[in-house]
């Protein structure tokens, strides 16, 4: 699905990622772990075209995508959900409508329908401002904007920042129904996270540290303690 | 058909007049005001100005409304039209009102000129695009400009004068502000603007191209400005170019918008209307007091209705709706 080799970039003059490695199967869970600062977030926006791939390889379906725009990027079935998620002055229906840029307006309702199947608590509150909704309810909005585009692989922004430990559980149930069904690749800090995870990777200074399967990576002691402190 | 097929067919119809019927409402309700007020009160030059300011409130509406940009400035494009339109039909004696839409073309091409502004962000934009207005007016009244601008002597449009049909234009420039307004707040170009507004950053991470979307904002509300000031100056007949380029049409422009409530299509119109009507009133009947009753009348504005007459309208209006449900 998504294949990242040697890949270097940073903000201006600034190199973020280093020779770094990344490989994601069609419909797995991904998570891509890692302190703040270590390059997770950049690693996402040069995935979706908003930073340049400065050298190495970026390729989605054995296609190199790294020439497209952030548009092409999308329509080619890239979504992406920033770790902002939402627009908040925008009503629960607009910030969904946002997400169907490229698409028809007939197709666009069909997929806002599909949304509020999958989120009903969403369709109840259409009409409200989304900045007025629960911690959980805007990382929501934030999910089903990304998946009007009917994208092959989402990629999502540490979903888990500023929601409480209650609102993290929600959100983890709620993209644990989309397990099996599309691909996720989920940069977090977070690891209540690994539940879903089918793959962790673990970048540290823009580095690839880890790569592997969850059950490799929670065998590893030596890893879980020199990244994360865990006994 | 299936009954959820009919429903939702029957609600799509339904929507679909209502996304047709409310912007003719808005569209018709001021056109036939200002039609039928020219039969009650018969100083057509005020009702003409105040038209002027209904479209230009509605062209500020466009640009900061929906994309949060305030556009100090603005008397740049307004004075840009007067000029443009007044020099089309001195130079190349083009009817009065094809010459208000080349000067609504000038207000544009100026804009177009003037887009690199989007650099900036917040105070600097506004106060940017101020500076830039001033430019175009040290330049326009430039006594070495005189054979093409006539410098500091303005223009003399007498010979083009026609109080009637500068009136009847000036409804029409308040129509179609209206109908542009309608069309940005309903259409998928209008959903991007918001979306800029709002956080212009996350919007360009949503796929919206965001220097293209707020570029055409811009020329449409510098068409409409530049199509206001040539009506204006058609009207006036006589202008000088401190007349055209004054800062001040500006600030009424955004206090009109801002009192009305911006990003709504009724809004600026009923803002333009109340305040330019109380502006006068104070203007013949307290003159000394003018200043200080206009300026209390903006800062109780700032106090207590900072989303304007429709927000503070809308805020009511949902606690009463809350009420009935709790009631229920």
């Amino acid at each position: 699905m998504l294949e990242i080799k040697q890949m270097n970039s940073g903000y201006g003059p600034m190199q973020v990622l280093w020779n770094l490695d990344l490989m994601v199967n069609p419909n797995e869970v991904q998570i891509v772990l890692g302190a703040n600062g270590a390059g997770k977030s950049t690693l996402l926006k040069v995935i979706v075209g908003l930073l340049p791939l400065w050298s190495g390889s970026l390729l989605m379906d054995g296609d190199d995508i790294a020439h497209l725009s952030v548009t092409a990027r999308v329509k080619r079935g890239v979504g992406y959900m920033s770790e902002k998620g939402i627009f908040p002055e925008l009503t629960v229906e607009e910030n969904l409508r946002l997400g169907g840029l490229s698409k028809k307006r007939g197709e666009i309702q069909d997929q806002i329908d599909n949304v509020y199947q999958r989120f009903p608590e969403l369709k109840e509150r259409r009409g409200s401002v989304a900045g007025g909704l629960s911690g959980g309810q805007r990382k929501l909005v934030g999910v089903g904007r990304s998946l009007i585009s009917q994208p092959k692989v989402l990629l999502m922004d540490e979903p888990s920042s500023g929601l409480s430990p209650r609102y993290v559980s929600e959100v983890i149930d709620r993209l644990a129904e989309l397990r099996g069904h599309m691909t996720l690749v989920i940069a977090e800090q977070n690891i209540s996270f690994l539940k879903i995870a089918d793959t962790v990777s673990v970048i540290e200074g823009g580095r690839t540290r880890f790569e592997g399967s969850v059950t490799d990576f929670t065998n590893d002691d030596n890893l879980k303690t020199a990244f994360f402190g865990i006994e | 058909m299936p009954k959820t097929a009919e429903i939702k067919t029957l609600q799509n119809t339904g929507s679909k007049t209502k996304t047709l019927i409310s912007p003719a409402i808005a569209t018709l309700v001021p056109v036939i005001g200002f039609a039928l007020a020219i039969h009650v009160y018969s100083n057509e030059l005020l009702l003409t100005y105040m038209a002027i300011y209904v479209a230009l409130a509605q062209g500020v509406n466009i640009m900061y409304g929906f994309t949060g940009y305030l556009p100090f400035g603005y008397f740049g494009f307004f004075g840009v039209g007067a000029y443009v339109s007044g020099l089309a039909m001195l130079n190349y004696n083009l009817p009065p009102v094809v010459a208000v839409i080349v000067g609504g073309l000038g207000g544009a091409l100026v804009g177009a000129i003037l887009s690199p502004l989007f650099r900036l962000r917040g105070a600097y934009f506004a106060i940017g695009t101020l500076a830039a207005s001033e430019a175009i007016y040290t330049i326009v009244a430039n006594p070495s400009l005189q054979s093409i601008t006539n410098g500091p002597y303005g223009l003399n449009l007498a010979n083009y004068y026609s109080s009637g049909m500068a009136y009847g234009s000036a409804i029409a420039l308040v129509a179609i502000s209206i109908i542009a307004v309608s069309y940005v707040r309903g259409s998928r170009f209008g959903l991007t603007l918001k979306a800029i507004r709002d956080d212009p950053y996350s919007a360009s991470m949503a796929g919206v191209n965001v220097p293209r979307q707020r570029f055409y904002a811009w020329l449409i509300s510098a068409a409409i400005a530049g199509m206001a000031g040539s009506i204006f100056g058609w009207a006036t007949s006589v202008f000088y170019p401190q007349a055209v380029f004054d800062s001040s049409l500006s600030v009424l422009a955004i206090v009109f918008a801002l009192f009305g409530g911006v990003g709504s299509v009724w809004g600026p119109t009923i803002g333009a209307v109340l305040l330019y009507s109380v502006y006068n009133a104070i203007g013949i009947s307290n003159p000394e007091y003018f200043q200080l009753i206009y300026g209390l009348v903006i800062v109780l504005l700032v106090l207590f209705a900072p989303r304007g007459l429709l927000g503070f309208w809308n805020f009511f209006a949902q606690k009463i709706r809350r009420k009935r449900v709790t009631n229920d």
